[in-house]
Order: C-alpha cells, then sequence, then structure tokens
C-alpha cells in the first residue's frame, strides 16, 4: 500500500498534475469560468442589486439593431427604393462609439510610420544611441494618469505649451479638448507622441538588425540607390514585423480608448472621445447594465476574432518575403 | 578634392543630419517632461502667461510638500508596490510551474487544457472583466488586495510564452539529471528555472510595470481612500484640484519620477527584453 502510495505521488501524472493545478485554478476562477459566465451574462438583464432576469436577443438587439422610424409613410415607389431612409438604429449612441473607436485608429498607421522612420534612423552604430532610446521610451513607461494630466496642461486653450507655441507663429489655437474633432485629434496626437518611440520602434529595431546585410551588399553591386535599396529589401523584409504591428494594434485599437479618454474628456464632448470600452464601463460600473455591458464585450470579441482570422489567413504567407 | 576626402566630408553631413534628427525627435519627447518639472516648481500666480518660460524663479518647493500632505501619496506608493510585487511573483511561480508541465511533462489531458488555455487567449479582457467583478463582489473581496492581486496573477499569456522558451531549451542535461535519480520538482528547480532566467526576468519586468501603472482595474475595484494605488490616487487628486497646475504637476513629477528612475537605470534590460519577445507591457 505504502509502495503504490509513493509510486503514485512520484508519477509523472501527478506530478504534472500539481505543477498545473495553482495555475488552472486560478484560469478557472478569473478566465475559462467567468468567459462562460459573460455569455450568460449577455442574455440577461441585471444591475447586481435585483435577481436577474432572462430576456433571450434583447440586449443584442437593444444595441445592433435596427428599426422602422415611426411615422415612415410608404406612399410612392420611391419610398420603398430609398427605405433605408426611414430606418434607424435602436442604439445611435453605440454607432457614434464604434466610428470613434475606429476613428482613433487613424493614428495606427501614422504612428507605425513613424516608428519605421525613427528605427531605420537609429539602426546604426552611433555614439549616445542608447540615449536617445532611453529618451524615446519614457513616455511608454510613464504612468497613463501623469502622461494624461500632463497633456490636459499642454492642450489648455489659454495658457497651455501647445497653444503658446502656435501663437508665436501668429496661429490662434483651438480650444484643443473641448471641441468634437480637435478633442479627437488630441488624443490621437497624444497617443502618438507616447507610441512612436516605444514598443514598435523597438521591434522595428530588432527587425531591422535580422536583415541580412548581405541583401544591400548585392544591390549596391547592381547599382541601387538608398530609396531603391529601402522600398526594394527594407520594406519587404520588414512585412511581418508590419504585419504583427498593424493586427495587433488594430486589435488593441478595437477595445482600447477608456484610459486616455476618461482622463483628459471624460468621454466629451458629447461623446465625441466615448468609444466601445469606454461604453462597456459606463454600462457596467455606471450604469449597472451588466447584460448590456457583456453583449458589448462579445461584440469586441466577434470584432477581435474576426481580425485573428484574417491575420491567420492572411498573415501566414502573404507577406513572407522569400530571399535567396 | 579626392573620392576619399568627398566621402569623409558626406559622412560628416550625415551623420550631423542624423544626430540632428533625433535630437529634434528627443526634444519633443523631453520638453513636455521638463515643463511639467518647471510648472511644479512655479509660483501658482506667475503660471498663466502667454510666454514659455522654462525657469521657474521663483522656485516654489512648497507646491510639492503641498500635493505630498494633500492626499495620502505614501500609502498609495506602498499599496502600488504591494500589488506589483505580489502579481509579478505570483505570475512568475504558476507561470513557470503550468509552463514547465507543458512542456516538459507527459500526463493526460495535458494537450487539452493547454488548448483551452490558448483558446481564451484571443477572448477580449472585456469579456471576464464584468464576471470576474462580480465573482469578487459575491466573495465581498472587492476593494481589498485580493482584489487588486489575485486577478492579475493568472495570464495564459505568460504562461504560454513561458513555454514556448521551455520548448527551446535542450533535454540533454535533463536526461542526465534523470539518470542521476533527479526527481522533476529538482528539475524544474535547478535546471529549467536557471537556464530561464532572461525569460523569466522579461515576464517578470513587464508584469510588474504594467501592474504598476495599471488604471482600469483598480479604478473598478477600488473605492476606499486607503486601498487606492498610485495611479488611481493620481487620478483622485485632479478631481479634487482640477486646475491647480502647480500642484497637478508636482503630484505627476512624484508619481513619475520613481519609475522613471529605475527605467533609466536598467534601460538597456528592459528594452533589450521587448526586442527578445515581442512582448508588450
Amino acid at each position: 500500500m505504502k509502495n503504490k502510495l509513493s509510486a503514485l505521488f512520484n508519477s509523472e501524472t501527478f506530478i504534472g498534475y500539481c505543477f498545473i493545478l495553482p495555475n488552472f485554478i486560478g484560469f478557472l476562477l478569473f478566465i475559462s469560468l467567468p468567459v462562460l459566465a459573460s455569455f450568460v451574462l449577455s442574455f440577461v438583464s441585471w444591475d447586481i442589486f435585483n435577481p436577474p432576469q432572462f430576456v433571450g436577443l434583447k440586449n443584442f438587439l437593444d444595441l445592433f439593431g435596427f428599426h422602422m422610424r415611426p411615422g415612415a409613410a410608404f406612399g410612392s415607389i420611391f419610398d420603398y427604393i430609398l427605405v433605408w431612409r426611414y430606418i434607424v438604429p435602436n442604439d445611435f449612441e453605440f454607432w457614434y462609439y464604434l466610428y470613434n473607436t475606429t476613428f482613433f485608429m487613424l493614428g495606427i498607421p501614422l504612428g507605425m510610420i513613424g516608428s519605421l522612420l525613427m528605427a531605420i534612423i537609429m539602426n546604426r552604430p552611433l555614439r549616445g544611441i542608447t540615449f536617445f532610446r532611453t529618451i524615446y521610451f519614457l513616455p511608454s513607461i510613464s504612468s497613463i494618469v501623469a502622461i494624461a494630466l500632463l497633456w490636459r496642461w499642454i492642450y489648455n486653450p489659454d495658457y497651455g505649451l501647445l497653444n503658446t507655441l502656435l501663437a508665436y507663429m501668429g496661429i490662434q489655437g483651438p480650444a484643443w479638448l473641448n471641441h468634437p474633432v480637435w478633442a479627437r485629434i488630441s488624443l490621437i496626437i497624444m497617443g502618438l507622441w507616447s507610441g512612436i518611440g516605444g514598443y514598435n520602434m523597438l521591434l522595428y529595431l530588432a527587425a531591422l538588425q535580422g536583415i541580412p546585410q548581405h541583401l544591400y551588399e548585392a544591390s549596391e553591386i547592381d547599382g541601387a540607390n538608398a530609396w531603391q535599396k529601402f522600398i526594394h529589401i527594407t520594406v519587404p523584409m520588414l512585412s511581418p514585423t508590419t504585419f504583427f504591428i498593424f493586427v495587433m494594434s488594430v486589435i488593441g485599437g478595437f477595445q482600447g480608448g477608456f484610459q486616455s479618454a476618461y482622463l483628459m474628456t471624460r468621454g466629451g464632448p458629447g461623446g465625441a472621445t466615448t468609444t466601445i470600452e469606454y461604453y462597456i464601463y459606463n454600462n457596467a460600473f455606471v450604469w449597472f447594465y451588466m447584460g448590456k455591458a457583456s453583449a458589448l464585450a462579445w461584440f469586441l470579441f466577434v470584432i477581435i476574432f474576426a481580425v485573428t482570422l484574417f491575420n491567420w489567413k492572411f498573415g501566414g504567407k502573404k507577406v513572407q518575403y522569400q530571399y535567396m | 578634392m579626392t573620392l576619399h576626402q568627398m566621402k569623409i566630408i558626406s559622412d560628416i553631413i550625415n551623420k550631423t543630419l542624423i544626430y540632428l534628427i533625433l535630437s529634434l525627435f528627443g526634444l519633443s519627447m523631453i520638453f513636455p517632461f521638463l515643463w511639467m518639472l518647471s510648472t511644479s516648481l512655479k509660483d501658482p500666480t506667475l503660471i498663466f502667461t502667454s510666454s514659455i518660460n522654462l525657469w521657474p524663479s521663483p522656485i516654489i518647493w512648497r507646491n510639492y510638500l503641498e500635493a505630498w500632505n494633500a492626499i495620502p501619496f505614501g500609502r498609495f506608493y506602498v499599496n502600488s508596490t504591494i500589488v506589483a510585487i505580489a502579481v509579478t511573483a505570483g505570475q512568475v511561480v504558476t507561470s513557470s510551474m503550468a509552463a514547465y508541465a507543458f512542456s516538459r511533462l507527459r500526463f493526460p489531458g495535458r494537450d487539452k487544457i493547454f488548448f483551452a488555455y490558448l483558446a481564451t487567449m484571443m477572448i477580449p479582457g472585456m469579456v471576464t472583466l464584468i464576471p470576474v467583478f462580480i465573482l469578487l463582489k459575491t466573495l465581498n473581496w472587492l476593494d481589498t488586495y485580493k482584489a487588486l492581486i489575485l486577478p492579475g496573477i493568472f495570464s495564459a499569456y505568460g504562461t504560454f510564452m513561458l513555454r514556448q522558451f521551455f520548448m527551446t531549451l535542450p533535454a540533454d542535461l535533463e536526461d542526465a539529471a534523470k539518470i542521476d535519480g533527479c526527481s522533476l520538482w529538482r528539475i524544474y528547480w535547478q535546471i529549467i528555472l536557471p537556464l530561464s532566467k532572461p525569460a523569466l526576468a522579461t515576464l517578470g519586468t513587464f508584469t510588474f510595470l504594467g501592474n504598476w501603472q495599471s488604471f482600469f482595474w483598480p479604478l473598478i475595484v477600488t473605492s476606499s481612500e486607503k486601498m487606492k494605488t498610485l495611479p488611481i490616487g493620481l487620478s483622485y487628486f485632479q478631481d479634487i484640484y482640477t486646475t491647480n497646475w502647480t500642484l497637478l504637476m508636482a503630484a505627476s513629477v512624484i508619481v513619475l519620477a520613481p519609475a522613471l528612475l529605475i527605467f533609466i537605470l536598467n534601460q538597456r534590460f528592459i528594452t533589450q527584453g521587448i526586442a527578445l519577445t515581442g512582448l508588450k507591457g
């Protein structure tokens, strides 16, 4: 009996389970079971204080559905052809916030180009390059709260750094954070400032250092100039990295935007900087619509799943560059 | 002029141009920080001018004292440190144990469990956020260290990354140790972990930094002043002193300075870790 027990305790199976157990308990409690719970929650109406009620697809319809505008008259054939004029979304805010979320993603290509250019400039043996790299990386390790506070001061319409600089050039700067469109642009600028010298630049730098030198040497023998080398060697050789950064940024973009908007504008003015993530926060933790918030979270899942599928389908083959 | 001389001159021009670009970009990064520092030391009545004056005169050190005493920043420091260290330690220990089992041991159901881990990596954090919040509320753990620490420890990503790293380790050492009668626990502790220092350090650094700066989760699960972490504390400070810019900037410096200092001292290690793993904080 004793031998059997000791054999059990020393078996690879038992030890394997022991090693997994601490992580697996956490995985069950905080990841996998919550995923199932969230799925169930998206079909109920619940404010956490009163008992939840099963409402079927209501949360999804309320968010993503459409209805016919009341009073829509179908007098002529044109009313049937132009029927979309009478169709209005059930939740106008959701579509507005989705629009905001995609608007913020305009910063992605800009940031990627900036990171790539800085990486190319830095990809050579230069004295003091570590110093520059450290400075460029400072915003990435700074607390977003402090960065947001600093930029609120920079964007101050009367005494902020930005409008003072613009005034030197004879330009009357806008009231950055108080104007719907400028507020969005302000957040994008802040994101670019903190992001260009950050992680993506380091990834590009590592990828640049991985390009075999003989490709450049061969092209020089063929008489290629710097621009041709960039277009025909650097860009294609970096395409896996570019694709990776782009996909990760899009995935991040769809589920982001809360922190900077919460700290800079509280989602305003008039909801102009509210993203889907912010809308989930409001639904769940301000208005306590747990079911609706869960349905929104699953909407994000569907989008991210689609982006990931796209990545699997095209990420593997289209951008791999064969060189001999 | 010889060809050689021309080459030297063009090299100098090239280098100057590159340093110019690097410095301009560097200036645009550092200038806002300097402005933050400068504002934090100014007389509150003197910041409302239409000119840029970086050098504060007179220098008002009192701003820092006032900001520090306005809310319990010391407490927030302690909270942030406790949370970041506990999550990091917990994550490195549990993830490396699970990763060892997933990569080196054979037992029934191993691949199925690992597949479950992989599958959840695609699910956005927003999906689990609400049920975890409800779970913590039900357990009465909201506004405690448990709520701040426990959910952060378990990440499928950490386990996945370490497993991938462990897979690359050669099996020879392990086989030799097994022949010598070394137990699996000792192999994990004395062979796998020491060989994986770079991966563990990278995971640890990013977990620490991520949790030190974390805003969203502490915002949701803390309510009392004594449980706030540093970022939440600063945001709370902002709510009180809405436009008192000298104090706001002083508080920001208080929050930023230690993290920036630690980063500058360890930057080589941190930036190389990113290049090594492609991991984002």
